[in-house]
């Protein structure tokens, strides 16, 4: 005997069911891939203050770059011998940027953008001045934090 | 050798049946007329590709990921290995090729309006190509991990996170991380021999199994011109295809031996971007723009303004099938024609700025 063909309402409820089912099964597996993409914040120390070195490291009239955590910075020494920084990532795409003595100005080379020596963006691209850090002088050593 | 032949393609014929497919190949012609030669263009670009996944592969078997290891291991590839330096050049200078052979391809399409109905799938499938092709190219330029690449990445990442809302997300994404790091190199990685090999492969036997269906299209009007002619697309097309891929491997055999690919010096994040510094020439004429571009516009950033501005133009450009409706209709659209000429000035005239600023 053939089986009586199904009612509409029970191929509903099957459609219903497989639907959710199908759906369910796409999260459970799109929902990880996602989470797993997503890089982990890492959880280093957060770096708030360097030892950058000792002042007679840095000529007056001079750009050095150095280690701030993970990021570059630039410590400018003035020919009066007082010190500034700043962040070293170039506001516009992220190139790290140098000290032009010729120029007299910090240039980032990628798409000639020109800061002054205050961090402030003069020319070319870059939409925003450098953060700037506080330079700290403890006898002869040169400390750079976060301001 | 004939009988063996015949025997062995017997043996094939009791298990499977190939008529169709040889019916096929004796009766597929190619349209002959005054645009016949832009047809071979997407055979070179086939080409290419072919010879990147090989050269790729064997690649791979020295190549080690890591900022540690990858700019070394590609040092002792072109120093010791025997033709390492042979292997990276051809790669190197084969997807060279291989992007501006798309770009022909792209370009003539465009130009003959070959994307009119019925083959719109095939325009936008190529398309697809087209930028996977770009971003293999983006992708594979930071695997050696030099000073050059280093850079070119965190701009190209950079410009990708300045998108308003998805941007941030996708930067992310891409690099692994907040910066340009170790991470970023595995992705790039990945993306580069697995991801987007795969993505190909399927986009292309897509794109190639439309073209073989449909056939060539004839440029509208030539009916009129009297000039249906054709010719069987085997032997004659395959010849002349085969004979063309003999050139450009010579082409790209002289290349490799002559201008071998450089190396540069190793990626530092912590040393200032080097002057003169350069994307590949196909995203030249987008980094020079970006350049000019005041850092603001409106209210806008000047480079979120060049963004949306190149998706923008970028997506009109593969939607053109529909919205080119005279071309549909079988009429000339000279609009379009002067657009597509408008767009390759542009192109190069921004090219080649970047190349003499
Ligand atoms: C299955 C396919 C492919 C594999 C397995 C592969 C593999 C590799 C590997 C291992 C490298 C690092 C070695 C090196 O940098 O010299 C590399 C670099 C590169 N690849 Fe590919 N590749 C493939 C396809 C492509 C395609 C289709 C393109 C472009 C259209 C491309 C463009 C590049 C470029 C520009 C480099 C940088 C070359 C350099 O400066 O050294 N690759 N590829
Ligand atoms: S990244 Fe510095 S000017 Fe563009």
């Amino acid at each position: 005997m053939a089986d009586p063909a199904p009612s509409e309402g029970r191929r509903r409820t099957l459609k219903t069911l497989l639907g959710t089912g199908a759906t369910a099964l796409g999260a459970a597996i799109v929902y990880p891939i996602v989470a797993y993409l997503k890089p982990p914040e890492v959880t280093g120390e957060q770096v708030t203050s360097v030892l950058v070195g000792k002042v007679e490291d840095f000529a007056p009239g001079s750009g050095t770059l150095f280690r701030f955590g993970n990021k570059p910075g630039i410590l400018l020494r003035f020919p009066n011998g007082s010190f500034k920084a700043f962040t070293a990532t170039c506001t516009h795409l992220d190139c790290t940027v140098q000290y032009r003595e010729d120029m007299g100005l910090i240039w980032c080379a990628c798409h000639n953008g020109k800061y002054d020596l205050n961090g402030k963006n003069i020319e070319g691209p870059p939409p925003r001045p450098l953060d700037p850090f506080e330079v700290v002088v403890k006898g002869d050593e040169v400390h750079v934090t976060q301001t | 050798m004939k009988s063996i032949r015949t025997a062995l393609s017997g043996w094939v014929e009791e298990r499977v049946d190939l008529s169709g497919v040889k019916e096929f190949i004796q009766h597929k012609s190619v349209p002959k007329n005054r645009h016949s030669v832009w047809y071979y263009f997407g055979g070179v670009t086939l080409f290419l590709f072919i010879v990147q996944v090989i050269s790729g592969i064997l690649l791979l078997f020295y190549y080690r990921p890591g900022a540690d290891t990858a700019f070394e291991s590609i040092r002792f590839l072109m120093t010791k290995v025997q033709f390492g330096w042979l292997m990276r050049s051809v790669h190197s200078w084969s997807a060279n090729l291989m992007v501006l052979a798309a770009a022909v391809h792209m370009f003539s399409v465009y130009l003959t309006k070959a994307y009119r109905k019925p083959r719109e799938v095939t325009w936008v499938s190529g398309m697809l190509l087209f930028f996977l092709s770009l971003a293999f190219g983006f992708s594979g330029y930071l695997l050696p991990w030099n000073e050059l690449a280093f850079f070119a990445t965190k701009v190209g990442t950079d410009i990708a996170g300045s998108v308003p809302l998805v941007g941030e997300p996708i930067m992310q994404l891409l690099r692994g991380g907040p910066d340009v790091g170790g991470a970023t190199l595995s992705r790039f990685f990945g993306f580069h021999v697995a991801l987007f090999p795969a993505i190909f492969t399927v986009l292309l036997t897509i794109h190639l199994l439309l073209v073989q269906k449909q056939g060539m299209s004839s440029p509208i009007g030539a009916a009129e011109h009297g000039e249906e002619k054709s010719m069987p697309f085997f032997p004659n097309f395959v010849l002349r295809d085969l004979l063309l891929w003999l050139i450009v491997l010579n082409i790209l055999a002289i290349l490799a031996v002559f201008f071998p690919w450089e190396l540069g010096v190793k990626a530092d994040p912590f040393a200032p971007a080097p002057a003169g510094i350069l994307p590949e020439w196909y995203f030249l004429f987008m980094f020079q723009i970006l350049k000019l571009l005041p850092a603001h516009i409106w209210f806008i950033e000047g480079e979120v303004f060049g963004i949306l501005f190149f998706g923008v133009a970028g997506l009109l450009w593969v939607l053109v099938p529909f919205w080119d409706r005279a071309s549909q209709r079988g009429q000339n659209n000279r609009l379009i024609t002067y657009l597509g000429i408008f767009v390759i000035v542009f192109i190069l005239f921004f090219t080649i700025l970047g190349w003499v600023m």
